[in-house]
């Protein structure tokens, strides 16, 4: 699947890195780094971050 | 559970959204409607007591909410969506809902969504000028009156009149906060750190005016002032009502519910008193084994997606004539606040503390960070951070996971 971040709205809130710390990592510098294709066994991970994301940064597509 | 089974969500917000999403997710292949009030598809709250409040663009609330859409599932596209016609009435027992303008919709599961509306308050004189903040088409009748610097006075110091008091002041208007009980968001955050940020937002030019209330509203067409119980008048070009929620049940009444605060649930969400019928969001009362058997109303921007997960399972249960799963249902309250360049991250509940403690940092330094511990008899129920890097959520939510249930 394919992940995207909308880097002009993500303020580092950290949700989805709880939500989904296989594809999303808050790194040394506090801001988000993630993975663009993840595994598909990971979509309901990835869904539930898109889902806790409190500007509604995460876009998913197949 | 047959194909053909309907489930109608009342209520076309956050909850709304997510209870249609876990529905499927819970393997509900029938027909969803969703019904709401607004004329809007649901979109995120949160932008508008802050961004949203400045600035000119979108140029229309239609566009606002746009985009503030929330994203929808490919699972949800066949869900029907009934907007601009709010639900008066249900008949639990013959299982309809009708809306305002006399439509009845019948279902075979019911998820009640209808959430909360601002509590507006009852004073003498004019109504012209005086706003509350829930809504994008309240956000653009507040923004259109702000395009000059204006004298702001928001009444109630809870987090939705603080967010709305740093954005306006930031922007350049001058703001008052009036507040009878405590310092600013004391009831949740405890007296030493309410105090902190009273003191970082008055260096920051918000003006409070603490321990009394506002009793009336002075002008003519529109309001010029507002007159509080100290015998103080106040100009005023903009009034902005926070003064809390009021539970969005009417449409309930007449049902035999227990519709004193929001709707009581039991753990699985299950509306007590009622077959089939759901509770999802801010308005749901239910207990949280995490901290006691109480039933509580939850307010924060998470309880929609938590609660639609284990309502839906529930729900789906139920028209399965199956007994929902007995696992107890023990969500870790959250949330968030941004005032001035302060970022306060909560885990937890600290509104039942009896003591709280700083635990790292300085409350007379809050940019630099700090992390508040809130106990009662003795034990952690809610933690608040400031200004702490993100990459420490993953622990703070943690010291929540280990609680040892009560129930």
């Amino acid at each position: 699947m394919k992940v995207t971040v909308d880097m002009t709205l993500c303020e580092d809130h950290g949700q989805c890195a709880i939500a989904a710390p296989e594809v999303f990592r808050i790194n040394d510098d506090g801001h988000l780094e993630y993975e663009g294709e993840p595994s598909d066994e990971l979509e309901e991970y990835v869904e539930e971050a898109a889902d806790v994301c409190p500007v509604q940064a995460i876009l998913l597509g197949a | 559970m047959t194909s053909d089974q309907r489930v109608v969500v009342v209520g076309a917000s956050m909850a709304g959204l997510r209870a249609a999403e876990q529905l499927r997710s819970a393997g509900h292949a029938g027909p969803i409607t969703v019904i709401g009030a607004e004329d809007h598809l649901p979109y995120n709250r949160p932008p508008l007591s802050k961004d949203v409040l400045a600035g000119a663009d979108p140029a229309t609330a239609i566009e606002l909410a746009e985009k503030l859409a929330f994203r929808r599932r490919a699972s949800t596209a066949d869900v029907e969506f009934v907007l601009g016609d709010a639900v008066v009435s249900a008949d639990l027992a013959g299982r309809t809902v009708t809306t305002e303008s006399g439509s009845t919709f019948a279902w075979d599961g019911l998820v009640v969504a209808t959430g909360l509306r601002p509590r507006r308050l009852s004073l003498p004189g004019p109504a012209a000028g005086r706003h509350v903040l829930r809504t994008v088409d309240d956000c653009f009748g507040l923004r259109s009156e702000l395009a000059t610097p204006r004298r702001v006075v928001v009444v109630g110091a809870g987090f939705i009149g603080c967010e709305a008091a740093a954005t306006l002041t930031k922007l350049g208007h001058r703001v008052t906060v009036v507040e009878p009980a405590g310092r600013p968001m004391e009831r949740v955050l405890g007296a030493d750190l309410a105090g902190a940020i009273q003191r970082h937002h008055e260096a920051r030019g918000i003006e409070f005016r603490l321990g009394t209330w506002i009793i009336g509203c002075t002008g003519e067409d529109r309001v010029d002032g507002v007159l509080l119980g100290t015998g103080e008048e106040l100009p005023a070009d903009v009034v902005i009502e926070a003064a809390g929620s009021v539970a969005n049940t009417e449409w309930l009444d007449g049902n035999g519910l227990d519709l004193t605060d929001g709707v009581l649930t039991d753990n699985h969400l299950a509306v007590v008193g009622a077959e089939r019928v759901v509770a999802v969001g801010d308005i749901a009362r239910f207990p949280n084994p995490l901290f006691d058997d109480v039933p509580r109303r939850v307010e924060h921007w998470s309880i929609p997606t938590d609660t639609a997960k284990r309502a839906a399972a529930t729900l789906v249960a139920q028209l399965r004539g199956e007994e929902p799963a007995d696992t107890s249902f023990a969500p870790i309250p959250s949330f968030w606040s941004d005032q001035f360049d302060l970022r306060l991250q909560s885990y937890g509940s600290p509104a039942l503390a009896d003591e709280h403690s700083v635990e790292e940092g300085d409350l007379s330094g809050l940019p630099a960070g700090a992390l508040i511990a809130y106990r009662r008899d003795g034990h952690l129920v809610g933690n608040v951070a400031v200004n702490l890097p993100p990459a420490r959520q993953r622990e703070l939510r943690e010291q929540f996971s280990t609680l040892v249930p009560t129930a």
